[in-house]
């Protein structure tokens, strides 16, 4: 942002300008209206075309029915499971992210004085930039094969989880970073034990902030397909027994687009249209709570 | 600005006091290892692939499933086609949109274009994907026809290197333009105006007195999205075709290392072939690690002394 001054120079001396400097302004300017016009483009193609191709096979069955009720031609069916599996496997996404992501921003704000922080800071960060499938193959390893789990909603919300964690701590360290240092102080002064300070002074104070966060992780990992390959597995009929193969959402519509099937292409579109409307939704639903602050 | 925070006297707090930091130093470690844990996990499953082909697993090109040969070297270098040929794409155009927003346009303007770029950012990696199979393949198909058969190749089936880091860059394009505009909105505006101040056009403001201050962070942004292209996966994997070698040219089918792993691990019967793809995780995660370091020591040494 320029401030009005700067651009009152700026006009001032355009009037002497040499005509090659000002052809490589205008001409740099054409060129950043033109790039920023190339990135919003594909934006809006990838909503028309998801939007067209999502809601023309979208029907109340999509949400009644599962994909195990697909017939041969494909008229019956849903993505029920999906939606399904994928709820289950957020809830349990959500236990541990919240648990862990939370306790550890606590850690690096409210215990800055503890000789772990560094190295804790440092492995948030490393987290952040590891990539999802990564974190699958891992929870395939350990807990599939390792613990003998099998493929199961438990380990694909486990993933889902620990791809969260490095998200929550992040954003909730950002919010406890705001809390005043002097409302802490007060709690200090008038004898409360740290923890009571943290617990009913601290965390109600930024809540909303937290809140905000926590559902923006949500949405981020609820379009996770990757992890739930080597995890949840897939599943086309419906559980609500999360030791069972379950599907996701984004896992369905990955297999369905492979499907030779028009009638599983059509779902696949709808599938990636409501999972697209949630993550809207959440984000939305995530302004507003950070605005009520 | 660090404020120690005074210890409560001794009494009935301490102990719950005690405890409580118990708990949150426990959950703090659980991040503290698991970056390790996740190495750990990986190598041990991953072990018998490295055995077995020694160096060659990286360095070797012979990927042949059914007479049991792993050599992921295609892999590998599929993931750096795919992902600088995303980056070469993708960093003028973020660029150009980040000076848009930060620079350029008006409130009432800067503000919707920098929430549809940071809409773009939610879209899940499969959305993208569909988006890539059924529209963006089509799309380009005549395109990639006619540049194959001016150049001499053979013909293009769609599905292939362009495809893959065509969609990449799309995906990659938020990430970097929301972390430019961020450091360009970081540059004083002292710097702007002495700029301007001495005659400068905005251009050569831009170019001589903002782009070189947030030269830094716009790079550590570049190098993240690097590290954000070279582990997507499914988006990858829906459009650059999974073949198990080389490409031959820029529009042929190949794989990269995530989408090897996505694509091959349903029909992975034996233990060598589920461990070669483990190890092949674990290759990605060495150089996921790696990338992001690299990011963090280049924002480190080249941001300008006296930055807020």
């Amino acid at each position: 942002m320029v401030t009005r001054a700067s651009q009152n120079i700026q006009v001032g001396i355009s009037k002497t300008l040499s005509p090659a400097r000002r052809a490589q302004n205008a001409l740099a300017m054409v060129l950043v209206a033109l790039g920023t016009l190339l990135v919003l483009v594909p934006l809006f193609l990838i909503l028309k075309d998801l939007f067209v191709k999502g809601f023309s096979s979208l029907n109340l069955q999509f949400f009644t029915q599962s994909q195990s009720e697909i017939t041969f031609l494909g008229s019956a069916g849903g993505f029920l499971n999906a939606i399904v599996g994928s709820v289950m496997m957020l809830a349990v996404a959500l236990v541990i992210g919240v648990i862990i992501g939370i306790g550890t921003a606590i850690f690096l704000t409210e215990y800055r004085e503890h000789r772990l922080v560094p190295s804790v800071r440092l492995m948030g960060d490393v987290l952040t930039g590891m990539p999802a499938i990564v974190v699958g193959l891992v929870i395939y390893g350990l807990v599939v094969r390792g613990l003998g789990f099998g493929y199961s909603g438990i380990a694909g919300g486990l993933s889902l989880g620990l791809i969260m964690i490095p998200v929550i701590v992040r954003a909730t360290e950002e919010v406890l970073k705001l809390v005043p240092q002097t409302l802490r102080e007060a709690g200090l002064a008038l004898g409360l034990p740290r923890w009571k300070v943290i617990m009913n002074i601290v965390l109600p104070t930024a809540r909303s902030g937290i809140i905000t966060g926590v559902i923006l992780a949500v949405a981020r990992v609820s379009g996770e397909a990757a992890p739930l390959i080597f995890t949840a597995f897939g599943n086309s009929f419906l559980t609500w027994d999360p030791t069972q193969k379950m599907s996701g959402l984004p896992l369905a519509v990955y297999r369905s687009a492979f499907e030779p099937s028009e009638a599983a292409v059509a779902r696949a579109w709808s599938g990636a249209l409501v999972l697209v409307l949630a993550i809207l939704v959440a984000s939305l639903v995530a302004r507003f709570a950070a605005r009520k602050r | 600005m660090k404020a120690t925070i005074p210890q409560p006297r001794r009494g009935s707090g301490s102990r719950a006091d005690a405890r409580f930091q118990a708990v949150i130093v426990a959950l703090a470690s659980i991040v503290l290892v698991t970056a390790l844990a996740y190495s750990v996990v990986l190598l041990l499953n991953g072990a018998s692939a490295f055995g077995r082909e020694g160096l060659g697993f990286v360095f070797g090109s012979n990927w042949d499933p059914a007479n049991g040969h792993f050599q992921a070297f295609p892999f590998i270098a599929g993931t750096f086609f795919t992902a600088i040929g995303a980056l070469v794409i993708a960093v003028p155009l973020a660029l150009a949109a980040s000076l848009f927003i930060a620079e350029y346009a008006p409130d009432w303007l800067a503000n919707p274009v920098a929430y549809l770029i940071e809409l773009l950012a939610a879209i899940p990696s499969v959305v993208y994907g569909l988006w890539g199979i059924f529209v963006l393949i089509p799309a380009t198909l005549p395109f990639q026809k006619w540049l194959a058969s001016s150049l001499g190749w053979s013909a293009p089936i769609g599905p292939g290197l362009f495809s893959a880091m065509l969609l990449l860059a799309v995906m990659i394009i938020p990430f970097i333009a929301a972390i430019s505009r961020d450091v360009i909105k970081l540059v004083p505006n002292d710097q702007r105006e002495a700029a301007f101040a001495l005659g400068a056009t905005k251009w050569e403001v831009i170019r001589y007195a903002v782009l070189p201050y947030a030269r830094a962070g716009i790079l550590g942004g570049v190098i993240l999205g690097l590290g954000r292209a070279i582990g997507e996966t499914l988006a990858v994997t829906m459009v650059i075709g999974n073949a198990n070698r080389f490409p031959q040219n820029l529009l042929s089918p190949t794989a990269t290392m995530s989408s090897i792993i996505a694509s091959n691990f349903g029909e992975a019967s034996s233990p060598e072939f589920v461990s070669s793809l483990i190890g092949i995780g674990f290759v990605l995660l060495v150089v996921a690690l790696v990338v992001n370091f690299l990011a963090r020591i280049v924002i480190a040494r080249l941001t300008p002394q006296g930055t807020v």
